[in-house]
């Protein structure tokens, strides 16, 4: 379905994402990439070894989750931007998604945006804590979203309100 | 008119060009290149998205920057360049005729690496030439390049790289994209450039194509259809977008024209994109002394390009130089690895397939 709409169908994501015991214990990343193509920085982005990729370049990327710590390394090494890096443990009511920027202009810490899921709808109201955007990660900027817990797995991109 | 001569000539200083010169140069020939552009890179000057790939490939990098690290290599080799410069004819006994600034040259070579690129292609619908319908690629260069915004609200046609990627960089200068219209059944590009315009609300509908443009003086619409098993439109499924610029990523074809005049042996192809000249694994067309690299040898990507540019440049400069010879052969062994390892994915399947044929009718 994915490669008829673009958007990842549950199947998908239930292929890359860490099991309940290993969600629920924080921080790691989603590798959204679900199409054999010849790419392979994130394997040299993780400080960790954590991301494989066996063989050919075109094979797609394996994350072992249990090396993984969630730092978000990857995340604006990915040229496909698509990692994602989702924590469940943020706070007792909110959990954190860090997601891959490109827009201008950026948002700002404590910004409230809309968060939106992978069709571009709104899915909910997302806090910004924190906004990177090192020389290192080359203009493409990691917003950290607070957001209710039940939409680390949904929320993917956000949408600036106008009146700020 | 004047006279100049060269051991090496390439044609085009794009990703392959580029590459191509800046080997063969390191190989201690001495090279002249040629693009009719006012600066170095080709398409690479308008690439603002990382590049795929791996690190030999730059994988990681922009596009933009890229251009900048192969420019800076073809510089410290101290390539001559000729900017402005658009060649015009391909004569007997290796003289290129050269058109820079309105006066006419004459390069004499002992080899040429013809590495011009590609053109967009064109599609057929009613209202096809009113302003406003562009090429993705002219669009990408508008934005790009001169920093001018093409239109409010764009319609896509095709959903391969350029017109996702274009997608996104158009969401990017804050135009809106109404849609992108793909009439095979699947998206045609990599789907992580398909997810991320997604993400920005732009559908992309497989089965569906242009029926027309709407406008008196300039693009005022567009009317879309879905599309049957047979590619005819389902009466019915019309549906009218808002829009004021159409975008046209419907595909590149090869520029192979100067190879047409140099006499040697060119074959349609449709999976390099059309007419490609005949090539071997050295990229030597059936012309001694002749070559070809990138997109010109068939239609695939600026890391494939720059993979061929290098073993252009290196069986070129081998051949003229006899004590470079096992250098050269170094890069090339090493080249062809890297094009095998980065065509062996499905998306290499058309070029792998492609290039193959055009070894083997080499060989006969």
């Amino acid at each position: 379905m994915i490669e008829k709409t673009g958007i990842p169908t549950q199947e998908d994501l239930e292929r890359i994402s860490p099991c309940k015991d290993r969600f629920r214990k924080g921080g790691c990343a989603v590798l959204e990439c679900f199409q054999e193509i010849p790419c392979d920085p994130c394997v040299d982005a993780c400080p960790r070894g954590a991301i494989r990729i066996e063989g050919n370049i075109n094979n797609i990327p394996v994350l072992d989750f249990d090396k993984c710590n969630g730092c978000g390394l990857c995340v604006s090494r990915c040229p496909g931007i698509a990692i994602f890096v989702v924590n469940w443990n943020y706070s007792e009511k909110e959990g954190l998604v860090m997601i891959p920027y490109e827009f201008l202009p950026l948002p700002k810490k404590g910004d409230i945006v809309d968060g939106l899921d992978r069709t571009g709808r709104k899915v909910c109201d997302a806090r910004v804590v924190r906004v990177l955007n090192r020389e290192a990660q080359d203009r493409t900027a990691i917003i950290s979203l607070a957001v209710p817990k039940e939409y680390v797995m949904r929320v993917r991109n956000i949408r600036m309100r106008k009146s700020r | 008119m004047r006279r100049a001569e060269t051991e090496i000539a390439v044609i085009g200083g794009g990703p392959a060009g580029l590459s191509a010169a800046a080997v063969a140069s390191s190989l201690g020939a001495r090279v002249t290149l040629i693009d009719e552009n006012l600066s170095l890179g080709g398409q690479l000057i308008k690439q603002t998205h990382m590049f795929f790939g791996s690190k030999i490939h730059y994988c990681g990098v922009r596009g933009i920057d890229i251009a900048r690290i192969l420019e800076d290599l073809v510089q410290k080799q101290e390539v001559e360049t000729m900017l402005d410069a658009t060649v015009v004819g391909l004569y007997e006994n290796m003289i290129l005729g050269i058109l820079k600034s309105d006066r006419f040259w004459e390069l004499q070579a002992k080899r040429i690496i013809v590495a011009a690129g590609a053109r967009e292609k064109m599609l057929a619908f009613p209202n096809n030439d009113l302003p406003g319908v562009y090429g993705a690629g002219a669009v990408q260069t508008l934005m790009n390049v001169y920093g001018v915004r093409p239109g409010r609200k764009v319609l896509m046609v095709g959903s391969g790289n350029i017109g996702l990627i274009v997608s996104y960089q158009l969401l990017q200068a804050g135009v809106e994209v109404a849609a992108v219209v793909e009439a095979v059944p699947t998206i045609g590009g990599y789907l992580v450039h398909a997810s991320k315009i997604r993400r920005y609300g732009v559908e992309i509908l497989v089965s569906h194509s242009i029926v027309e443009a709407i406008g008196e003086d300039s693009v005022e619409g567009a009317i879309i259809a879905k599309l049957d098993d047979n590619w005819n439109f389902i009466p019915g499924t019309e549906r009218t977008l808002d829009v004021d610029t159409i975008c046209l990523a419907v595909g590149l074809a090869p520029l192979s024209e100067v190879l047409h005049q140099s006499g040697c042996e060119l074959v349609y192809m449709p999976e390099l994109g059309g007419w490609v000249a005949v090539h071997d694994e050295n990229m030597g067309t059936t012309k001694k002394g002749i070559y070809v690299a990138g997109d010109s040898s068939g239609i695939e990507e600026a890391c494939t390009a720059m993979l061929e540019g290098r073993i252009a440049g290196a069986d070129a400069a081998g051949s003229l130089r006899p004590e470079a010879k096992s250098e050269a052969d170094r890069v090339k062994r090493e080249a062809k690895l890297e094009l095998d390892s980065f065509r062996a994915g499905p998306f290499g399947e058309q070029a792998r397939s492609g290039k193959k044929k055009l070894f083997t009718s080499w060989v006969q």
